[in-house]
């Protein structure tokens, strides 16, 4: 049998360890997986990236902290010390003998599939913080990645202080490091309500909660516990602008009125956490239900990638998972039963996953946040704010800025004559406007460029296409990424092809191509 | 801001009129075809089944410097004009250094730098210190380097989306998401290409879709051979711009963006079943890590830059990598060309030679002798296997 030497045939991935379940996420339904997996026999290994890096966390990975990090996130041990407080959970699957590590990111997971199959079986990339990447080789992995929060653009909201709901959250209960102690919520949502009544319990002043409909979006009950808490709720506003110091955002501008504050928090949208799903292959599809694009997931949540499975709010966000973690952990618990049961560890689990109900028409509210907060602002800002692309920029396809282009409105330009008989796809207007593709991955922008797009186009939000996700999901140094490597990928490294005769000149080509002439060398440029 | 219109088709009222000339494919060489026909005043249409640009045209280094081909005189020629010509930016810039970080290195670039001399096209040795001058991120570690004063690079996106707008602003059409599923033929002509959204009349038919040209030409009854692979490429955070962006070496292609990011690729590639559908996903795996090793060693002042993307792409080729342009028999009006997997740089002159081969039967500017169908005659028909071109699955079936 030959092979192509050039190839990946008889490569090797250099896999420095291997477990039997890989747990990606130590919230409520990882911790809950683990503890599963762990007691019906399997060898576990549960990574989580918190406490993330500072300097990470400054570029809005893997949430959008908006500058509210208080200076304690950069001590790296007291963080640990922290999530351990924050996470007693954790300390009891330590103690167990469960193999936890923090501060370690998940940046890729790896299956083979349609049009690539040379790997050895399932692979995950982890980096260290100081001790750069690795790869782990597992048999079932459960994804619990949780969820982040849609950005939305105002005039000003890429001042330190604008930040999401969630994020917000995170610092306060999970590093008790929110450096923020009066802050205004936009949204109404559950989501938003529930945020904010937690933080309201963890000693922050909600000032206002900011909704652009005529009603709040959530429930009455809820809606009634936010105003018992003391707090205004304004509606039929989205913010104008904000006002600032030196530290950032200093109040909130209304129509005819600010609201002082020192943070902004962005609650329109909890969107569910599938960056390493997507990129890994997993077919995902919006689910209105479910806080928008999810993976489709078949029994035990397992994805389309056979051995990987989602667990908690990656795999959907709705009220009642919100207000409860007990669900989230139901779903970790499934998760962890089927993959033992693919194990062969055990039978497969009776019990059924929980359900949403149905939802709020949750691609409207998205869309009408995006028309009130970004369409009708007064000033123009950027939607995608690590290539600074405004929302006109987006939508008239213009060339990024760098290249000092005239900016000629010609139609022949614009959106709809390039979109042919589909929808506007992202990831095209991603290619010609670069928004969405600067080191955040898009994280502040992905759900704003859906909504414009859908606006637009007058589509509802579900028909506009995913912005793919790509690994690494987490930025990571080169330097960092250089992972140990087979030496027969060095030793036939080439930086094409390697064919003995692609770059043989024109005027040396023989008139016919056997592959039996081959045994004839010629000199040809490759590695 | 938002319009009340259903999703306007970018040929509405046109519906399903053909076309004298019809070219298969929405990649950078059908559209670079279509582009030129219409300059030339010829009335075409493009059919691609998913979107412009989509697959490798839209996913490759961006390179303009390929020194054995035919095509190399005008494609070196086209490039410096192509902004002008098309009337929107490919964001193109000149000239390129190739880094050797050992002997080896560098005497194997030689040989590219030794075609380019003798085709009339000026190359430089440059020592280790001039290399560092020129290439700000480079390190200790060079060896020696080479300026071409020809070659450069452009952005594979923009310039698919310009030659897409620059065939329109000239009444070209360009249909997306059409999926073509059969021809209708008389005697020695193709007469109209069948697809899902309807039959399209054409006097010329041009198929030029990429890996999907062999599948569609047997349809024909023609025998493209090809098989088609996956390869990757890693992208970082933007840096500041150094004064020439198309560095490469040390086994990588690519270059630094003019947006300031570091786009390169390299290493094995893996064989992969032709899609009958194509579009799934493209993920990469983890031989990202051995791209950004090869990156940090070529650019160490960079090794600090952060990895935010990889990616895949399917790339077509011949049994000899090398592209077929011809007018294969026994149609009269039938024109085919892979540019099997070094389209992009090439496209400006490939898309010019494709139009002369559909207007005139030769081309007037460059010898395609050594890209004729016929130089296959003779390949054995297991010629795959024999190379060991298949993928992991079938090979070992």
């Amino acid at each position: 049998m030959t092979t192509d030497p050039r190839s990946v045939a008889g490569k090797r991935l250099e896999i420095a360890e291997r477990t039997q379940i890989l747990i990606v996420g130590a919230g409520p339904a990882g911790i809950a997986a683990a503890r599963h997996a762990h007691r019906g026999g399997a060898q576990v290994l549960l990574v989580d990236e918190h406490p993330v890096p500072f300097e990470t966390m400054g570029e809005s990975v893997p949430q959008i902290w908006g500058g509210r990090m208080g200076g304690a996130v950069r001590n790296r041990n007291a963080m640990t010390e922290r999530m351990l407080e924050a996470r007693p959970d954790l300390v009891e699957l330590f103690e167990a003998g469960i193999d936890i590590r923090l501060g370690t990111a998940c940046w890729g997971l790896f299956a083979n599939q349609p049009n690539l199959g040379w790997m050895p079986g399932l692979v995950a990339g982890l980096v260290d913080e100081g001790q750069g990447s690795h790869l782990v080789g597992f048999d079932q992995a459960i994804v619990a990645s949780g969820r982040r929060d849609m950005g939305l653009a105002f005039p000003g909201w890429d001042l330190p202080g604008v930040l999401g709901a969630g994020a917000a959250l995170m610092l306060a209960r999970l590093y008790d490091a929110l450096d923020s102690r009066r802050a205004v919520m936009l949204g109404s949502t559950p989501e938003a309500l529930l945020a904010a009544l937690d933080l309201i319990d963890a000693g922050v002043t909600i000032a206002a909660v900011v909704e652009q409909a005529a009603t709040p979006a959530a429930p009455e009950d809820l809606v009634a516990r936010i105003r018992a808490a003391g707090v205004e709720i304004v509606t039929g506003e989205a913010p104008r602008g904000v006002t600032s110091d030196a530290d950032g955002v200093t109040g909130l501008v209304l129509r005819n009125r600010t609201i002082p504050c020192d943070s902004v928090l962005l609650g329109v949208g909890a969107v569910p956490m599938i960056d390493l799903l997507h990129a890994a292959g997993a077919r995902c599809a919006f689910d209105n239900d479910r806080g928008g694009f999810v993976p489709l997931l078949g029994t035990g949540g397992e994805t389309s990638l056979p051995g990987i499975r989602a667990a908690g709010d990656c795999a959907g966000i709705w009220p009642a998972k919100t207000a409860d973690p007990a669900l989230a952990e139901a779903e970790g618990r499934l998760a962890a039963g089927a993959a033992l049961a693919a194990l062969g560890l055990a039978d497969a689990p009776a019990e059924n996953a929980p359900q949403p109900g149905p939802a709020a028409d949750l691609g409207e509210y998205r869309k009408a946040w995006v028309r009130a907060s970004v369409v009708e602002a007064v000033a123009e800002m950027p939607v995608c704010q690590c290539e600074e692309v405004t929302a006109r920029e987006i939508l008239e396809v213009s060339p990024p800025r760098y290249l000092n282009a005239p900016h000629l409105p010609n139609l022949t330009r614009s959106l709809t004559q390039i979109l042919g008989e589909g929808p506007p796809d992202p990831d095209q207007i991603k290619r010609l406007t670069r928004a969405g593709m600067g080191p955040c991955q898009g994280r502040r922008c992905r759900e704003q460029i859906q909504a414009l797009l859908a606006l637009q186009e007058d589509l509802s939000l579900g028909v506009v296409p995913l912005a793919g996700y790509r690994s690494p999901v987490r930025p990571i140094s080169l330097a960092a990424a250089a992972m140990p490597e087979d030496p027969a990928i060095a030793a036939a490294w080439d930086s094409w092809f390697g064919m003995p005769r692609q770059w043989v000149p024109f005027w040396d080509v023989e008139e016919h191509y056997t592959v039996a002439a081959l045994a004839t060398e010629k000199e040809h440029v490759s590695e | 801001m938002s319009a009340n219109n259903p999703i306007p088709g970018i040929d509405a009222g046109d519906d399903n009129r053909g076309a004298p000339v019809i070219v298969i494919g929405g990649g950078v060489t059908g559209l670079s075809t279509a582009f030129w026909l219409a300059e030339a005043g010829v009335d075409v249409l493009v059919l691609e089944r998913g979107i412009t640009g989509w697959e490798a045209s839209g996913r490759n280094g961006g390179g303009c410097s390929h020194h054995h081909s035919p095509l190399f005189a005008e494609e070196q020629r086209l490039w410096p004009m192509m902004d002008e010509l098309l009337g929107y930016p490919t964001e193109f810039r000149p000239n390129r250094i190739r880094i050797a970080l050992s002997p080896e290195q560098f005497a194997l670039y030689g040989r590219a730098v030794a075609n380019a001399r003798k085709q009339g096209f000026r190359a430089d040795d440059l020592d280790a210190q001039t290399v560092r001058e020129l290439v700000p991120l480079a390190g200790d570690n060079v060896h020696a380097g080479h300026y071409y004063h020809f070659g450069g690079h452009a952005n594979p996106h923009r310039t698919v989306q310009a030659y897409a707008w620059a065939l329109r602003d000239r009444g070209g059409r360009l249909r997306q998401h059409v999926t073509v599923t059969g021809f209708r033929r008389q005697g020695d002509r193709v007469t109209a290409v069948e697809t899902d959204k309807g039959v399209f009349g054409c006097d010329h038919l041009v198929i030029a879709a990429g890996p999907q040209t062999g599948r569609l030409a047997a349809m024909l009854q023609v025998d493209i051979p090809m098989r088609a692979a996956r390869a990757e490429m890693i992208v970082t955070e933007p840096l500041p711009l150094m004064p020439l962006g198309g560095i490469d070496g040390n086994g990588l292609y690519g270059r630094q963006t003019l947006r300031g990011n570091l786009a390169y690729g390299g290493g094995p590639h893996e064989w992969v079943e032709t899609e009958e559908q194509p579009g799934g996903p493209r993920p990469s795996t983890p031989l990202a890590g051995s791209i950004a090793r090869r990156v940090a060693e070529l650019l160490p002042k960079a090794a600090h830059a952060r990895v935010i993307r990889s990616w895949a792409g399917i790339i077509e080729n011949t049994p000899d990598g090398r592209p077929v342009i011809d007018r294969p028999a026994p149609w009269q009006n039938l024109t085919v060309a892979t540019l099997s997997g070094v389209g992009f740089g090439l496209s400006p002159a490939s898309g010019r030679a494709l139009m002369q081969l559909v207007m005139r039967g030769h081309c007037d500017f460059a010898d395609l002798s050594s890209l004729r169908l016929a130089r296959f005659d003779r390949l054995e028909p297991d010629w795959d296997a024999l190379q060991g071109w298949l993928p992991a699955a079938m090979a070992s079936a």
